[in-house]
């Protein structure tokens, strides 16, 4: 490897630099910082309230936090609105799956594609050349991910009426709709069965892998995360407890700590 | 060749359901089209031109079907957007000898102004507060319409006779025929804009925001603009059924435009079904005819005879005429298979 490739590969994709965000009298996220590279799949673990999705929804411009900085390949976000974020590359999941609900499968996934392509109300009600060349070219790659993510048997089918895990991968298919540099998935496997966990713990690393996406997985289910990610986060009560390898987070005696002291796990 | 036939008639099947969500499949299109063109030719003229009314407020409904069924956003003011294309078309006609067709365009545009820049403020409005703001905008447009120093070019309270327009080319057509004919064509190429609208990328946009606005702008769905977007189309369509009625009414005052109308677009809407297109001339009848009906089961008591026919009507089938026709289209496709 040359020495700008080395460069290259050590420069974060997304850096998170001491990030804080306080809700009235709740430190959400208190001085939080790590860095994610190209293609790594990151775990952010930590018990119910230690600030994970708040975190994501900054990343999404969703809240704004109080001090810190949020770098996407160099560059600040917090200065963009939610509506530009897409563009960028940044790309998410819902923690309650967030689809829309009266929108069939195919036009779930193709509102995916809306940061990525361009139109008007004009051309769009005339129907014009180019806009049907796009939406050619939009169903080839909705087709495309549907496929990939085994959802063709639905796609006609209107969201609110499938199987919540049905939903999921839907919500995955429409994230990766809009080629995502980073996907920022929060708890993808809450609702989940045993089996179900595992496999999609193969399909992260799999997109990872084929479709060269790096990823931010958050999850409270602590197997799953260990056996997915490369690299792991623990934070709790907003602040950051550990980071290392799974192994190493996992031994780390202050999050052994945090997961007796707390129910869930 | 019996196998490619096979192949052609089941593809539909499973592509026809989605799709046809928001609009009609193309046989029942031809035949709802081929009534519209052909009914005027054997009925009288008065009926001509409760027709035109008919894709007039039709309009106006579909209108009002792009902001509420499309993007979520209510609105109980199409009134003054339908007052406001109504009296550009009557101003260009009377004072500048505009011809009346041409007057329609420039209503679109300025309704599709005047509807953007009030999509502004009620950005910050949802729900009720967004209805009661535009309820505020259709309650002062009357008196709007009264004010002196507009009075010149509105007429006051007297308001503006407009001339009925003869058919073109020396067509053998009477004026209520070339007037209907005219009005069917707008409203084919409006209803045809609307449906492609919707399916496009900008309605998909609208739709996301109707149904989740933080997955939306997650999306790249700029929020606030399609929001407005969606309140100018709207205007801009209640502006173009505005001027047309003004040509076929031969009239415009102010009290031609209170909130009873918007109100009445808003049960038309109701009745024909949010969201379904189609569901807006469904919608016009009802509002158009069914008051008559009323009034010829009790003159002193149309107005509860109209509330008991409207509530039934909510109640037997709320989601409104789409329902009947998803019902008939079940039904017929039961007794095709047995
Ligand atoms: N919008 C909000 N307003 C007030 N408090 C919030 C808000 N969002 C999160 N919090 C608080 O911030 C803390 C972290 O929450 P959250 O990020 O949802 O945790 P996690 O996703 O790790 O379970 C909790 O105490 C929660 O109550
Ligand atoms: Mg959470």
């Amino acid at each position: 490897m040359t020495q700008a490739q080395l460069a290259q590969g050590h420069a974060p994709l997304l850096a998170v630099r001491d990030v804080s965000v306080v809700f009235g009298g709740i430190i959400a996220l208190n001085g939080v910082s790590f860095d994610m590279h190209q293609g790594q799949i990151l775990g952010l673990i930590g018990p119910n309230g230690a600030g994970k999705t708040t975190l994501f929804n900054c990343l999404s411009r969703l809240y704004q936090p109080s001090s810190g900085d949020i770098l996407m390949e160099g560059v600040s976000i917090l200065t963009r609105p939610p509506h530009k974020i897409a563009e960028i590359g940044i790309g998410r999941t819902f923690q309650n799956v967030a689809l829309f609900p009266n929108l069939s499968v195919l036009d779930n996934v193709r509102v995916g594609t809306h940061a990525r392509t361009s139109s008007d109300i004009i051309s769009d009600s005339l129907k014009l050349a180019w806009i049907r060349r796009t939406e050619a070219s939009v169903n080839k790659k909705v087709h495309e991910i549907l496929d990939y993510l085994d959802l063709e048997d639905v796609a006609h089918s209107i969201v609110s009426g499938l199987p919540f895990g049905t939903q999921k991968r839907v919500e995955l298919a429409r994230a990766l709709a809009a080629d995502p540099k980073i996907l920022l998935l929060d708890e993808p496997a809450g609702g989940l069965n045993h089996e179900e966990v595992y496999v999609l713990g193969d399909l992260v690393r799999k997109i990872r892998d084929e479709r060269r996406i790096t990823v931010l997985l958050v999850e409270h289910h602590m197997g799953m995360v260990m056996s997915t990610a490369d690299h792991v986060v623990a934070l709790n009560f907003g602040r950051k407890l550990a980071e290392g390898t799974p192994s190493q987070v996992q031994a780390d005696p202050d999050v052994i700590k945090a997961y007796l002291g707390s129910k869930d796990q | 060749m019996s196998a490619a036939e096979e192949v052609v008639t089941e593809a539909p099947a499973v592509e026809a359901v989605p799709k046809r969500a928001m609009t009609l499949g193309y046989g029942t299109s031809l035949v709802v089209l081929a009534a519209l063109i052909l009914t005027p030719l054997f009925v009288k003229n008065f009926v001509i031109f409760q027709m035109t009314m008919l894709l007039i407020y039709g309009l106006a409904v579909l209108a009002l079907n792009i902001l509420t069924g499309g993007s979520g956003q209510f609105s109980l003011g199409q009134s003054a957007f339908y007052a406001i294309g109504a009296y550009t078309t009557a101003i260009l006609m009377e004072h500048f000898n505009v011809n009346y067709a041409l007057t329609l365009p420039v209503a679109g545009v300025i309704c599709f102004g005047a509807g953007f820049l009030f999509g502004q403020p009620a950005l910050r409005l949802s729900g009720i507060y967004l209805a009661l703001a535009t309820f505020a905008l259709a309650l002062a447009m009357p008196q709007l319409l009264k004010l002196g120093f507009l009075e010149h070019w509105t007429g006051g309270v007297q308001g503006l006779v407009v001339t009925k327009p003869d058919a073109p080319f020396g067509l053998p057509l009477s004026q209520d025929m070339w007037l209907y004919y005219f009005t069917l064509a707008v409203s084919i190429g409006i209803y045809i804009a609307s449906v492609n609208l919707l399916r496009s990328r900008s309605g998909r946009a609208l739709m996301s925001i109707r149904d989740n606005e933080i997955a939306a702008s997650a999306m790249g769905v700029n929020v606030a603009l399609y929001k407005t977007l969606a309140f100018g189309v709207s205007a801009g369509i209640t502006g173009i059924a505005g001027g047309l009625g003004a040509i076929a009414v031969q009239f415009v005052a102010p009290d031609g435009y209170t909130i009873t109308l918007a109100i009445s677009l808003f049960v038309g809407m109701v009745v024909g079904g949010v969201g379904w297109l189609p569901g807006s001339i469904v919608g016009s009848a009802f509002i158009i005819f069914v008051p008559n009906i009323a009034e010829g089961i009790s003159k002193g008591l149309s107005g509860a005879v109209f509330g008991v026919l409207l509530f039934l009507v909510i109640y037997l089938v709320p989601h409104g005429a789409r329902q009947v026709a998803l019902v008939a289209q079940q039904l017929t496709a039961k007794l095709k298979r047995n």
